[in-house]
């Protein structure tokens, strides 16, 4: 079986485009042009010009001595939390503001929820000196207060989503209805392996760096290129689709992805997708959703803004259901000391959504010889307003 | 002959109506129905409300949200709608985002449709492809006409496709725009109703968004064999009540 994309569009059953017809042309013309644009030898050339001397690529490969002590296993973070921004969504707006550029686009719209996305996108609208409008949810405006200052000191303009839960749904609602409203100008930078086709596809390519050096850099210090297992968190996907994109078809590298539980997956406060979800249509795409059993999209809860989204990549859900990725959900007790916990071990503050990763380690156990990657993915001062009024810091 | 296919060889220019089910009262939706067939309305789109209907502006996304904050389902919406060919005989079209019916069951949903006398459905997430794919065997076998959007972005050789597809009406999007958000036509609208009047397409065209009024209503039909009107009646809703249904519906033709 292969995890990638197929030529409809689909992962599996999951995937698609369920669009409005407003919005056909613009998809259709990423479809018809994102693969040959991104294999243009000049595209290439900027994108890996600008990730490393920009981003900060390639980003290390760390053993994380103390930690595998602790869990009695051998543990690699690959350090995204070292990118420009903060977060490995920079990977992803750098390759989609060249591809907006080589599509004549003028004006820049995106989703955000924790922020990170926000500030990827308004940071690289300024490198390239375009318009930059970011929906965001009115409650995670007032969580992520810091990245909302970054966006605004980046230029961009960060506009509030008022509808439904105010949170990433509804900022995504809320860009697609702009994209609507402007279908001549405009490229909507999804920030996730969400949306209609092409967009997981062309998410998880720009986001495949993050396995392709991984893959580099386990042969340089353990002389194979696979480990035993990616561990990713997963909300809508981006930085798992990335550290799992080079090993989907390598049975023998175990994939697990992590969601979140909220406050544990039965409370009715959770973001455990594939727990709690199936299959329907959630922006423009057919995968995994939590929804009521009318097929209402129901409003998901996670003490980690990245995290708080009811569907899922349709590349996740076909790992899911297909058995190929095992899937592990963690609740925001357990995430929180988990990131409490890497800081003391590693000197490393991790962003909350990473912070979930990491606390599998405490049921899941693996092999004393087992090589185990965490794809961490992003830094935590984000989060440290949280951080202080959870652990009373 | 389906109610829609009848109501077009008819020769006159057809106002339709879209109002959102279980708004503004969970039990308004058959006074509303009697209400504007007894006002001449040619034809309604039954809107079922969704938590995130992505192609409507704020009015509508407003009453879809008070709708199903009243209790509406599909379920409650069929079965309010179960005798209502014993008082309303004007096409009646549900309009619907398509993961609700997707988790009832489309062939469920279509049969529903058939038993309750729906004539045909709009599902505006359901692009052309899927639909040929996947459904279009089913709504034929019920009976169902499907009817697609174009806007003025649309394609010739895509509208050539999707008038082939169609068997009722092409709905014209006034615009590039969620419903709502604009108001009157400018020269980009005049030209896009000529150039597709010029296209002599099998299918009659009925234009939506934008039209609030007589004047945008004439406007709009000068060209097309008809014009829906959303929002405007949504907002008069709000504001008078199934009682206001009257003085609109007169004021506009």
């Amino acid at each position: 079986m292969k995890y990638n994309v197929n030529e409809k569009g689909y992962y599996g059953e999951f995937g698609g485009a369920y669009i409005p017809e407003m919005l056909f042309p613009n998809i259709e013309e990423l479809r018809l042009n994102y693969l040959k644009i991104m294999r243009e030898a000049s595209f290439q050339k900027e994108f890996k010009q600008l990730l490393k001397a920009y981003v900060g690529r390639p980003t290390p490969l760390y053993f994380a001595k103390r930690f595998s002590e602790k869990y009695n296993t051998k543990v690699y973070l690959k350090r995204e939390d070292l990118c420009h921004t903060g977060a490995h969504k920079v990977n992803n707006t750098i390759g989609q503001i060249l591809m907006a550029k080589r599509l004549n686009k003028t004006r820049i719209i995106a989703e955000t929820g924790a922020g990170q996305h926000g500030v990827a996108t308004a940071t690289v609208c300024a490198l390239m000196g375009l318009e930059c409008i970011v929906y965001m949810g009115e409650i995670d405006i007032e969580r992520q207060a810091p990245n909302v200052a970054r966006m605004k000191m980046l230029g961009a303009k960060v506009v509030p989503a008022t509808s439904g839960s105010k949170t990433l749904k509804d900022a995504t609602n809320e860009a697609i209805r702009d994209w609507i409203n402007n279908p001549t100008n405009t490229h909507y930078i999804i920030g996730s392996v969400v949306g209609p086709h092409p967009y997981p596809d062309m998410v998880a390519r720009f986001q495949s760096v993050i396995s392709k050096e991984i893959k580099q850099q386990l042969a340089e210090k353990e002389g194979r290129e696979h480990p035993d297992y990616v561990v990713a968190c997963v909300g809508g996907g981006s930085n798992a689709a990335g550290a799992y994109y080079e090993y989907l078809n390598i049975p023998e590298v175990g994939i697990i992805a992590v969601e979140a539980a909220g406050k544990g997956i039965h409370s009715g406060e959770s973001a455990a997708t594939s727990a709690l979800g199936r299959m329907g249509i959630i922006h423009g795409s057919k995968t995994l959703l939590m929804q009521t059993a009318d097929g209402q999209i129901t409003e998901p809860y996670s003490i980690s803004a990245g995290l708080d989204y009811p569907g899922v990549g349709p590349m996740h859900a076909h790992l899911y259901t297909s058995g190929r990725g095992e899937f592990i959900s963690v609740t925001d007790d357990d995430a929180m000391r988990a990131g409490l916990e890497l800081s003391k071990l590693e000197g490393i503050i991790p962003a909350i959504e990473t912070s979930h990763a990491l606390a599998i380690f405490k049921s899941r156990k693996f092999k004393e010889d087992d090589l185990v990657v965490v794809n961490l993915s992003g830094r935590g001062d984000k989060d440290l307003n949280t951080y202080i009024d959870y652990f009373n810091l | 002959m389906n109610r829609i296919q009848k109501i077009f060889s008819e020769d006159k220019k057809l106002l339709s109506i879209y109002f959102t089910a279980g708004y503004p009262a969970i039990n308004d939706t058959v006074p509303i129905l009697q209400e504007l067939e007894k006002n001449g309305v040619d034809m309604v789109e039954i809107g079922l409300p969704f938590s995130d209907p992505l192609a409507d502006g704020p009015t509508i996304q407003a009453s879809s949200t008070q709708a199903l904050k009243n209790g509406m389902t599909t379920r409650l919406l069929f079965e309010q709608l179960k005798d209502i060919r014993e008082t309303v005989s004007i096409p009646l079209i549900l309009m619907a985002y398509f993961n609700p019916v997707l988790q009832y069951g489309v062939e469920e949903f279509c049969a529903k449709c058939k038993e309750t006398g729906i004539d045909g459905l709009i599902l505006p997430d359901l692009p052309l492809a899927e639909y040929k794919e996947h459904y279009k065997a089913i709504f034929e076998e019920y009976g169902l006409v499907n009817i697609f959007l174009i806007t003025p972005q649309t394609s010739e050789s895509r509208i050539r496709q999707i008038d082939k597809a169609s068997n009722g009406f092409i709905y014209m999007v006034s615009s590039a725009s969620t419903t709502g958000a604009r108001q009157g036509f400018g020269e980009v609208q005049r030209s896009y109703f000529e150039r597709i009047a010029a296209m002599q397409l099998k299918n009659p065209q009925i234009v939506g968004f934008g039209i609030s009024n007589a004047e945008t209503f004439l406007a709009a039909t000068k060209d097309a064999n008809g014009a829906i009107i959303g929002s405007a009646f949504i907002k008069m809703l709000s504001e008078k009540g199934i009682d206001g249904i009257e003085n609109f519906i007169h004021s506009l033709r």
